[in-house]
């Protein structure tokens, strides 16, 4: 894709923030897709929208915010049943090296 | 050989003192058992929505207040997205383009000179959970995450810091207010405030920035320093060695002595942030806004000031009375309580007061984050004191007393009574005691007589010996003086 409005190296950098391992064809499908997208939003420059303010939310309203008052937590053994392996209470992953 | 310039710029962590988390109704008390303090929003189960607590944004709008910044009525929250086991989201709520606090300032003072550091943002976002290395197999990271989602508010400052005490200035000035304000408890070693310096160096008179190291982890004042004093001496190094510094993060090793890299972190930092679709944006009027600047306790620096103008203390005492917010309020305690019991003007109150809470109490008291333990009551101190005052007793036996009130936890009127400590005022008992002194020290008699009138100390001491130290001083010092020109 010559004029592509992203990269196949944006992409396949986008997908390894992501975590994700593309094969070269599922990147190039992306890449398509992608492009698709952004041409799609290149109408907006079309558009006047110097006196338009950033839309934050896609709804018109505001957080309503929660008293401070606890509620009750879920059960420790119940949440980590749900998790491949626990040990001393906790979630165990794989283990994460630190420097020190 | 080039001089080096250091700047510095700090970004503090600060966990808030909302009972419950950001966006759930965990507890956020610390030390309960791993995980026992989570629930499907903070553990990021699928459906789950997060809504802000109220008391958390508010905490983060005083400290905005306190530290002079301009609120935001309208912020947005932000997912910051990256991948590490103490997020179970795969991003961390926080705010990027719009947060709640922005151009604040603190203001420090280094060697007497006050220097003014801007503060770029204060924002609101949630922390992570907490890995635990070392417990169970050896092979696996366990993950608590009773932390996660509990509320902080970052404090970035500008690069303003030059010298590693101004950077020690400002996280103890800092660390002060959030305290006295009630927005942090300060303790360090519970990670509950935390600090990353930014560092790089250039050669004096240069404008332009030079490639700045991060210091990450660090959980002492006294670390910070030494990690920045050490991180300058290696850049010099490096550069004045023909090197160029590189971009990373570092942390401070005590073992060692020294910063090291952190290698690992290194990932790019693309934290893609975009405002959460989940969270409607936080408007706060400015009636609210007001409202609670009004709440808000008087500030650490306010109250030195009032305590020097209408208490009567040196700015040295307001200092030390003031260095916890438990400690200052149980001195204003005191001082308003011996005020009201002897009639006396703030000034004369403030002053005893606070030499004996600094000379005698302050080293019984312990101090856990914003929890403080005192030997006695501070209406105790003031009955104490009291009794000195109206003469029933002196200062020297006021000591003994308080030493018993400590241990015994005992009203000091009734240690006087008990152990009969009230002091002599009795004219006729004084005038017993000095008689006796006079007779059994006639060569000190005759020389004091013959003009040696520093002499008069000697006897005053021998008269405190014989009445054991109860004799009113001032009657003692009269009746000596006038027994003696009779003698």
């Amino acid at each position: 894709m010559a004029d592509a409005r992203i990269s196949l190296e944006q992409v396949l950098h986008v997908a390894k923030l992501a975590r994700l391992t593309l094969s070269e064809q599922e990147a190039r499908e992306m890449q398509e897709q992608l492009d698709a997208i952004l041409r799609y939003m290149e109408g907006l420059d079309t558009l006047d929208v110097s006196e338009v303010p950033p839309t934050f939310h896609s709804i018109p309203m505001l957080a309503p915010l929660r008293p401070d008052v606890p509620a009750r937590c879920s059960d420790r053994s119940e949440i980590l049943a749900q998790a491949p392996d626990s040990q001393w209470g906790g979630f165990a992953v794989p283990l994460v090296l630190e420097v020190e | 050989m080039t001089a080096y310039e250091p700047v510095i710029g700090l970004e503090v962590h600060a966990q808030m003192r909302s009972r419950t988390k950001l966006f759930c109704g965990c507890p956020t008390d610390y030390g309960a058992p791993p995980n026992e303090q989570t629930c499907p929003v903070c553990l990021a189960l699928p459906g789950a929505l997060p809504v802000p607590n109220r008391a958390a944004i508010e905490l983060a709008v005083q400290a905005g207040l306190a530290l002079e910044c301009e609120i935001a009525s309208y912020s947005v929250f932000a997912r910051k997205n990256y991948f590490y086991p103490d997020l179970p989201k795969g991003y961390q709520i926080s705010q990027f383009e719009l947060p709640l606090n922005v151009k604040g300032h603190l203001d420090i003072e280094v060697d007497g000179e006050t220097k003014r550091i801007g503060i770029t943002r204060i924002h609101v976002e949630e922390d992570a959970a907490k890995n635990i290395h070392g417990v169970g197999d050896t092979a696996v990271t366990v993950v608590d995450f009773n932390r996660g989602g509990t509320p902080l508010i970052e404090i970035v400052s500008e690069p303003d810091l030059r010298s590693a005490d101004e950077a020690e200035a400002y996280l103890r000035k800092l660390r002060d207010i959030l305290m006295f304000i009630g927005v942090n408890d300060g303790n360090l070693e519970e990670g509950s405030f935390r600090c990353d310096a930014n560092v790089s160096i250039r050669p004096v008179g240069q404008a332009e920035l030079g490639t700045r190291t991060e210091l990450k982890n660090i959980n002492s004042f006294r670390f910070v320093k030494k990690a920045i004093e050490h991180e300058i001496a290696r850049q010099e190094g490096v550069v004045q060695s023909g090197g160029t510094i590189v971009q990373e993060t570092r942390t401070w090793s005590e073992a060692q002595g020294k910063t090291i890299s952190m290698r690992g972190k290194e990932e790019a930092h693309d934290y893609r942030y975009f405002p959460d679709p989940d969270l409607p944006p936080v408007v706060i009027d400015d009636t609210r806004i007001e409202a609670l600047r009004a709440a808000m306790p008087e500030l650490p620096a306010a109250k030195r000031a009032r305590w020097q103008r209408e208490l009567g203390l040196t700015e040295y005492d307001a200092g030390v009375l003031s260095s916890h917010p438990k400690v200052a309020a149980y001195f204003e305690e005191a001082a308003r309580s011996f005020a009201e019991r002897c009639t006396k003007s703030g000034a004369e109150a403030g002053k005893k007061v606070g030499n004996f809470v600094q000379a005698e109490v302050l080293r019984h008291v312990t101090t856990d984050g914003l929890e403080a333990l005192f030997p006695v009551a501070a209406t105790a101190i003031a009955e104490l004191l009291a009794a000195v005052e109206d003469g029933t007793i002196n200062g020297k036996i006021a000591k003994t007393v308080f030493a018993t009130m400590v241990e015994t936890g005992r009203a000091p009127q009734a240690i006087i009574e008990e152990q009969g400590l009230a002091q002599v005022t009795d004219t006729s008992a004084i005038e017993e005691a000095v008689r006796r002194v006079i007779e059994s020290n006639p060569s000190q008699v005759a020389q004091y007589k013959a003009g040696k009138a520093s002499l008069i100390g000697y006897f005053v001491g021998q008269v405190m010996k014989v009445t054991q130290g109860a004799a009113n001083p001032k009657v003692v010092n009269e009746t000596l003086r006038r027994l003696l020109d009779e003698s």
